[in-house]
């Protein structure tokens, strides 16, 4: 009980985690953007990225679909954690030595 | 609504590039005096959690789909300033990592969905918490309204950089972007009603954590 309470974070980054596994369940629609553009004719002024790393959520080199997204979404869901996780470590290590 | 390169001109995106900039510059600086202890897991938990979320999309109508943005979320957790930083982390590295959303139109993107969205989403909430006061069902009714509106707002900013670019006639961007976003607003405003309810059986103390913070 302590630890649920002291580390309560782990438990959200886990159901964030369980959110990724499930995104291969989401609709495969086109997005609101998508639809208006598409049905007013300016969907092929999209230009392709100058790179590609992790295009349309699916990790290279996995050959399985879901194996593919659920990767693509694990490691996003991991890299955002951390990432904010720092930088709001950062910020608020410098608000301590501002001492208000 | 993560805009791609291509459907907004150089000059929209330049000043949504300086408009985005100003505004998460101003966002580090109220953060930076003000981040209680708690707050730096809770932004990596909520920035996952949105990440994750927006991979889920929902259909809506008509062959058409949309997901969760977390503005409003993130704002009624974090505060606009902390959950602006937030959104725009998420928008960072979907455009640099995952190729979702342009790296031209990244300033937009950031502009309608992590500045636009967020402050329509905190406005709204605060705005109907208040003249609700201490109603039961406050927090639900406020929670949805931000929620919705964040996105309908965040949408038709989105038509105003489309017609403003020549890419698509004002007649015709702002009603279809805002009518088919009224729809997927309504997932939103589920979504954040679902995730403040479950806040609210399992960790009450994480939803005033803002308020608290800026109390003290």
């Amino acid at each position: 009980m302590d630890l649920v309470k002291k580390r309560w974070w782990i438990i959200g980054l886990l159901l964030a985690l369980i959110v990724a596994f499930l995104s291969p369940l989401a609709s495969p629609h086109p997005d609101g953007l998508e639809r208006v553009a598409e049905d007013h004719g300016f969907l092929e002024r999209a230009r392709e990225a100058p790179y590609q790393l992790i295009p349309d959520y699916l990790f290279p080199g996995i050959e399985n679909e879901a194996a593919a997204t659920i990767t693509a979404g694990v490691v996003g869901t991991l890299l955002i954690f951390g990432l904010m996780y720092g930088l709001a470590w950062v910020l608020r290590q410098r608000t301590q030595s501002h001492g208000s | 609504m993560h805009i791609p390169d291509g459907f907004i001109s150089t000059g929209t995106a330049a000043v949504s590039w300086l408009a985005s900039a100003g505004s998460v510059g101003y966002a580090v600086r109220r953060v930076n005096r003000q981040l209680g202890e708690r707050q730096v897991p809770l932004m990596g938990v909520t920035a996952a959690f949105i990440f994750a979320a927006q991979m889920m999309n929902f259909t809506v109508a008509g062959g058409t789909s949309g997901h969760l943005l977390g503005g409003a979320l993130a704002a009624i957790l974090l505060g606009p300033w902390a959950g602006m930083l937030v959104l725009t982390s998420v928008l960072v590295v979907q455009a640099l990592l995952f190729q979702d959303g342009g790296l031209v139109a990244l300033g937009a993107n950031v502009l309608n969905m992590a500045v636009i969205g967020v402050l329509v989403g905190w406005v709204v909430y605060t705005g109907l918490r208040r003249l609700l006061s201490d109603r039961p069902w406050a927090t639900w009714v406020s929670g949805f309204a931000a929620a919705w509106l964040s996105v309908v707002i965040a949408s038709l900013a989105a038509a105003v950089e489309l017609a403003v670019s020549g890419t698509s006639p004002w007649g015709v961007a702002l009603p279809a972007m805002g009518l088919v976003h009224m729809l997927i607003g309504i997932g939103e405003g589920l979504i954040t009603v679902a995730v403040l309810a479950f806040l609210r059986v399992t960790r009450p103390d994480l939803l005033t954590l803002y308020q608290k913070a800026q109390g003290a």
